[in-house]
């Protein structure tokens, strides 16, 4: 054994865990890259609920004046008083929600396709008939409550991490792979008697070592940092994490098995990526999409890698009801494999 | 038992499209000798290699390695041969001994690491990346890479090919060590001097057609005449070649460019009648050379040009 310094398969994966870990950049966009991303989409959405809505009170006239007064004792509002010019100007690009114009009757001018304005409508026009002297005729008590699992921050990191599975998987594997092409490398090594099933498996084994760094340091992030809970059991957590890299794995396969250079392969990377970028619920729901895509968009790996992350991470839910999920990539996986093996460019 | 021919082809032929790279090649490598294919650039010997070693399907036309054939028996050939290929970049970021366990890994068997490091002189190298080597270096780790399941036929394409002339002789001395040891090589090149220095018997190959075979010896013998005279005349005062062809012991006259090449088989006759013609027609040398029949020159006999220019 020592004199063959291991098996093939061992030294093919050595090989490629080498050159992943002595390249600064790889590491970057492996482990740096999905935790800047959270920080900052975390820090940006994480006091979304109690944003005060910004309201406009036109004119500086004496009953201006008391409609801003009776507007102030609204917490959730804010008040500012403007000429008519700068107060339209404002509603016309979405920097106040609402319009207020004193007078008789009343007016409010907003745009009513928006909700933050149906929203500043309801506080501003309760806010100033009770000044005017309405009374409530029945009491109410509020109760709030601020669930873990339910912020924006719970949805975005299954997401993030769903998104960095399948960009390192697909870079990691593809660009390996047109780079090994493109110095003559693969001709050289189709020359010795290695097998070329254990020269793709040699990759995919690589990948896979990166992975539990991975997936590991953005959820320890998650979980140090914002409090995402774990609520499915971590079994449940490796098989969707593993299911989903051995789907990209393949398509970086597929994708990497005619290019000669890195721009081509490049280009199909992204034609391959962007629309799960945008379709699959990384950064919000993928039901927002019109009923008729769905379909479509729930074949995609992304979108099966996705929603089985939010069913463990979120829901603790079983294997049992991910199975769906997991046919959808392992189908992925082993397709895109027999296909790549069948196209495969040796030289 | 081993086959009376280390590589047989007959009738090899490969078109890329309209362009016919290899056009009928008929080649024969025996068990234990270095074999060169010679020939200028773009002549088919990196395609003819590569069809020997199944790489490339033919065209048309026969091969047999080692008494097999690549489509019974390649698992088998992959095994015994060993190969550098002309335009191989080896991973930058591992280092060389790493470079070298990664390819013994698929072989059988084979030699150590450290026994293929030093065959070729690597052995402080052992540590650097593949980045950090020089380009002779890159090129002995190839042949290291190439030797390490210790293959009964070694495929060394362009070996040297744009090294300077120390990392070339260092190559040299590591061919010639093999040689020496029996192995059976396949080496082309396009430098003369290294086929002749190097081979047992030598092909030459021009547009895909072998045209000359045969020791370096034989070669050169063939073209009736052990010397080279070049001469070039000032203001290009040319002296014509029925004049030149009359001179004693001259065998042959090639004139290029203002330049002058008189094969040549006894220099002592040649040498003096052409002064004596020079300064009889009262016409000025710019240069004058006179030098032992190489390759080179039998390759302009063959062709009419010459092997670097191309
Ligand atoms: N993949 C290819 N596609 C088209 N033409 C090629 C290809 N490879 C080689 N050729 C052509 O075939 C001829 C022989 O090339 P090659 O075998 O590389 O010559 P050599 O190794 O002697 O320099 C050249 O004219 C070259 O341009
Ligand atoms: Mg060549």
């Amino acid at each position: 054994m020592s004199k063959r310094g291991g098996g093939p398969l061992l030294q093919l994966t050595l090989w490629r865990l080498r050159e992943l870990m002595r390249e600064p950049e790889a590491v970057f966009w492996v482990f740096a890259f999905p935790i800047l991303l959270a920080l900052a989409l975390g820090i940006a959405f994480k006091n979304r609920a109690p944003q005060a809505l910004a309201v406009a009170v036109q004119g500086t006239t004496g009953r201006a004046d008391s409609a801003v007064a009776a507007l102030g004792v609204e917490s959730r509002l804010r008040v500012v008083a403007l000429d008519s010019v700068e107060a339209y100007r404002r509603l016309r690009t979405g920097r106040v929600a609402l319009v207020v114009v004193p007078g008789d009757p009343l007016t409010f001018r907003y745009d009513s396709t928006r909700e933050e304005s149906h929203l500043a409508r309801l506080l501003a026009h309760a806010a100033l008939q009770q000044a005017a002297g309405r009374r409530d005729v029945r009491d109410v008590r509020d109760v709030t409550t601020a669930e873990r699992g339910a912020r924006y921050i719970d949805f975005l990191i299954p997401g993030l991490l769903g998104l960095n599975i399948m960009g390192t998987g697909m870079w990691g594997i593809g660009f390996g792979i047109v780079q090994t092409r493109q110095r003559g490398l693969l001709k050289r090594l189709v020359a010795s008697p290695m097998r070329k099933s254990e020269f793709m498996l040699g990759q995919v084994l690589a990948r896979l070592v990166f992975l539990v760094f991975e997936v590991g340091v953005v959820l320890a992030f998650g979980a140090l940092a914002f409090g995402v809970p774990l609520r499915g059991s971590l079994l449940h957590l490796s098989v969707i994490v593993l299911a989903g890299a051995l789907a990209f794995s393949g398509l970086g396969l597929l994708v990497a098995s005619r290019p000669r250079t890195v721009e081509g392969v490049s280009g199909l990377m992204n034609l391959a990526m962007v629309p799960m970028w945008v379709l699959s619920g990384v950064f919000f729901a993928w039901s927002h999409f019109p009923e008729a895509m769905h379909p479509f968009i729930r074949l995609l790996p992304l979108t099966a890698l996705n929603d089985g992350l939010r069913a463990v991470l979120l829901e603790g839910a079983g294997i049992g009801t991910t199975l769906g999920l997991l046919a959808n990539m392992a189908m992925w996986a082993v397709g895109s494999f027999a296909v790549s093996l069948k196209i495969f460019r040796w030289s | 038992m081993t086959p009376d021919a280390a590589i047989r082809c007959r009738g090899l032929v490969k078109h890329y499209g309209d362009v016919v790279a290899v056009d009928g090649l008929d080649l024969e490598v025996r068990p234990g000798e270095c074999f060169g294919l010679l020939g200028p650039n773009g002549a088919g010997k990196t395609t003819t290699v590569e069809i020997l070693q199944g790489l490339l399907p033919p065209t048309a036309g026969s091969v047999e390695v080692l008494g097999r054939t690549w489509d019974r028996d390649r698992a088998e050939l992959r095994q015994r041969l060993g190969t550098q290929l002309q335009e191989t970049l080896f991973p930058e970021k591992l280092t060389v001994r790493e470079t070298l366990q990664l390819f013994r890994s698929f072989y059988r068997r084979g030699m150590d690491v450290e026994d293929a490091l030093a065959v070729v002189g690597l052995e402080e190298k052992r540590t650097a990346r593949v980045k950090q080597l020089s380009g002779g270096q890159r090129q002995r780790l190839a042949i290291a890479v190439a030797l390490v399941s210790e293959p009964e036929l070694l495929f060394l394409d362009e070996p040297t090919a744009g090294l300077d002339p120390q990392a070339r002789r260092q190559l040299w001395e590591i061919v010639l060590a093999l040689r020496a040891r029996g192995r059976t090589v396949l080496l082309t090149t396009h430098y003369m001097d290294e086929a002749e220095r190097l081979c047992d018997r030598v092909a030459v190959v021009d547009h895909g057609r072998m045209i000359a075979l045969g020791t370096p010896q034989e070669l050169i013998a063939s073209l009736g005449a052990e010397h080279v005279v070049e001469f070039a005349a000032a203001d290009g005062a040319a002296l014509a070649p029925a004049a030149l062809r009359a001179l004693p012991g001259v065998t042959a006259v090639h004139a290029e460019d203002g330049t002058v090449r008189l094969t040549v088989a006894r220099i002592h006759e040649t040498v003096p009648a052409l002064m004596a013609l020079v300064r009889d027609r009262a016409i000025e040398l710019t240069r004058l050379v006179t030098h032992h029949a190489t390759l080179e020159d039998v390759f302009l006999h063959l062709t009419g040009r010459s092997l670097r220019d191309e």
